[in-house]
């Protein structure tokens, strides 16, 4: 499998009055050609700010990539400079936002926020890029793309706004799109709408991509493999199966736990005790220590590893320690892994399998 | 928008006639009469003046008849100058006032948007700081302290400038500077803020994630966005800088129109009063107009709204 982006040993802090805020703590992961990544995890556990570092538009000051590798291709996108980062920008990798509600800029036609990349990175004429832009927006699903091309923002409704941003964002045919949480903002059925577009598209265009979310239900839809964090962290990462079905990490386990699914009409969801740690003061030995049942001695004194699950699947949790004692997950994630049969319970999965 | 800008006219009418039956009343309150300040008119010729003038007729036929004229146009004579018409004198006096309004409003917008822009992109250095003092002094020292601070250095101790009158583009400049402070410290002010609230926005990511140089991002996504709240002060911006015009021609002996309001106002010139006040009020009116419009015009999300109404 080609790896077509890989973060080694990612830190991003941010100085500010308080002290330094570690947001991100040592990330590793890649991501495979053709592939898509999920990033799961609670609020603030750091995912914006990792995908925000690939894209180095971390703000500075207050933000700094303080140690750590992009490697993109032959080149470390953390060394690049400003210049040679604005023709990788939108270009081989562009990124999508939350909130389409605010991610378009309210005085500037559809067509012309469109145009501005192609003319940018293609060098093309104006009729040139306006003619690609009404192709993007069929492309995307926008009806009567001709007429709409002139509309401002506030014409279009929240998810037609979306998929015009991914419009923007899929312009130049980047290598990588990177997604951070693209259907949060949206009501149900368009977010289904939403989800299907990208997988559509990443299956016409071979796009690779990073899709950021805490909403494990639509990593099911969408992923091939899964990252999970936790405090600035990667605590577990595996395919689709091998989180939904084997998960390891107590964190994962809670994650999956507060999910609701189908099939789960007889259990209660489970909410993760307590709240994250304060990233100004990182607590010593494992982060998620504090709110984990399952928490040993060595947990607050020592950082777990990776522990290697099988090829593709590796989780830091010092209950994979040899020496550790057996404990047994909650129920219903049990239930779960031992039916294990990728094509029961998760509705529209996508192959999990397909890249590993 | 045709009918939103109908609807706005006759709302501005009526606007309009309210202020003049306002400013005709409290001008009624102005204690004494337009003549018994000048010693050398005896009683009789005073009672004359007056009959002659209407002002012994009861106040309710006075603002009848006032009211008529103004509507056929007539603003009536000034007492003072001869019966020579009010509406010659204001069209003599209009030419400074509004050459000096201009060149203060454009001159102060353009710097004040320059410093604001500047501040904000440089945010937290020395440079933004700088302006900030700037814009904080602008704002607090009165225009009439500046005026007078340069009449001294500039214009009597090192000769550099004409102290006062009105006689050329040099005659223009101390005048100008002090009535344009306080553009400049506001407009300074209101942009930096604007510009650190767009930079903010979402909408500058997505514009820096399009690779997009730092240049594009600032002319073409920040400025634009920043710069339409400002048109919502030029309204009270400009009122201001009418009112600052009114003591600033006195200081410097500029025969404007806010001189002679000035004059009219300590001479009981009661017609001169309310012609350079309805024509203060009428302007005030068409600016605040010409700035809803140009609201709609440049934000496209007014727009919208005003095609519906
Ligand atoms: N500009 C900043 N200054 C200081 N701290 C910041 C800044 N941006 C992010 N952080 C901190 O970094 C941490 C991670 O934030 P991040 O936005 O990556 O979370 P997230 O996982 O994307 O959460 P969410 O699901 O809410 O989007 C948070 O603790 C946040 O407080
Ligand atoms: S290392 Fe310890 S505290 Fe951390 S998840 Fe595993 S058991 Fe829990
Ligand atoms: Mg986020």
């Amino acid at each position: 499998m080609e790896k077509i982006l890989e973060v080694n040993d990612l830190h991003v802090s941010f100085d500010t009055f308080a002290g330094e805020v570690q947001a991100v703590r040592g990330v590793n992961f890649h991501l495979n050609k053709g592939e898509t990544l999920a990033i799961v995890g609670e609020s603030g556990s750091g995912k914006s700010v990792t995908s925000k570092a690939v894209m180095r538009l971390i703000p500075n000051p207050p933000g700094r990539i303080k140690e750590g590798e992009i490697k993109f291709g032959d080149r470390d996108l953390a060394q690049l400079s400003e210049k040679e980062m604005q023709k990788i920008r939108g270009s081989e990798i562009s990124m999508i936002f939350q909130d389409p509600m605010t991610s378009l800029n309210p005085t500037m036609t559809i067509g012309k926020q469109i145009m501005e990349g192609l003319v940018k990175h293609q060098n093309m004429s104006k009729s040139e890029a306006k003619e690609r832009a009404i192709e993007l927006l069929k492309l995307v699903g926008i009806p009567n793309a001709e007429g709409r091309i002139n509309e401002f923002p506030h014409q279009f409704s929240g998810g037609m706004r979306q998929r015009v941003v991914i419009a923007i964002a899929l312009a130049c045919n980047p290598r990588v799109l990177i997604a951070d949480e693209p259907t949060t903002a949206l009501d149900v059925t368009i977010q289904a709408q939403i989800l299907e577009l990208l997988n559509d598209l990443q299956e016409k265009m071979g796009t690779s991509i990073i899709f950021i979310t805490h909403d494990l239900g639509v990593v099911a839809n969408i992923a091939d493999r899964v990252a999970v964090m936790y405090a600035g962290k990667i605590v577990e990462t595996g395919t689709v199966d091998e989180i939904f079905y084997n998960p390891q990490h107590p964190y994962t386990w809670g994650l999956l736990g507060s999910m609701p699914s189908l099939d789960s009409t007889d259990e209660e969801l489970i909410a993760i005790p307590g709240s994250p740690p304060d990233l100004l003061d990182p607590p010593k030995g494992d982060a998620f220590a504090p709110r984990n049942p399952y928490a040993m001695k060595i947990d607050t004194e020592m950082e777990p590893p990776l522990f290697k699950i099988s090829d593709t699947h590796y989780a830091a949790t010092w209950l994979l320690h040899e020496k550790a004692p057996k404990v047994e997950p909650p129920a219903a994630i049990k239930k779960r892994m031992q039916g294990m049969a990728p094509s029961e319970p998760i509705i529209g999965a996508k192959d999990g399998g397909k890249n590993v | 928008m045709g009918r939103y800008i109908g609807g706005r006219i006759i709302s501005m009418l009526i606007t309009f006639l309210i202020i003049a039956s306002l400013t005709f009343f409290l001008m009624k309150l102005l204690p004494g009469t337009p003549f018994n300040n000048q010693d050398k008119l005896t009683e009789t010729q005073i009672v004359q003046l007056n009959d002659k003038y209407g002002l012994n007729d009861p106040v309710p036929v006075q603002y009848f008849n006032y009211m008529k004229n103004l509507l056929s146009g007539d603003l009536g004579v000034s007492f003072q100058q001869d019966g020579r018409e009010v509406s010659t004198i204001i069209g003599e006096r209009i030419g400074p006032s509004a050459y000096l309004g201009l060149q203060s409003l454009v001159v102060g917008t353009i710097i004040g948007l320059f410093l604001g822009i500047i501040a904000a992109l440089k945010h937290n250095s020395f440079l933004d700081y700088g302006t900030m003092v700037i814009a904080v002094l602008g704002i607090s020292i009165p225009n009439f302290v500046i005026a007078g601070l340069m009449q001294y250095w500039l214009g009597v101790k090192w000769q550099l400038l004409p102290v006062a009158y009105w006689d050329g583009f040099a005659y223009t400049i101390m005048p100008t500077i002090a009535i344009a402070s306080i553009v400049v410290a506001t407009i300074a002010r209101f942009m930096r803020t604007e510009m650190l609230e767009v930079l903010g926005q979402d909408y500058i990511t997505t514009a820096k994630a399009k690779g997009l140089s730092s240049t594009a991002v600032v002319i073409r996504h920040t400025i634009r966005n920043a710069s339409i709240p400002i048109i919502t002060i030029m309204g009270p911006l400009v009122v201001g800088l009418m009112t600052g015009t009114l003591v600033i021609e006195q200081i410097f002996v500029i025969p404007g129109l806010g001189e002679k309001f000035v004059n009219s106002i300590l001479t009981n010139d009661f017609p001169i009063i309310m012609g350079t006040t309805l024509f203060f009020s009428l302007l005030f009116i068409v600016v605040i107009l010409l700035v809803d419009i140009m609201y709609g015009i440049i934000d496209p999300r007014i727009r919208l709204a005003g095609g519906k109404g």
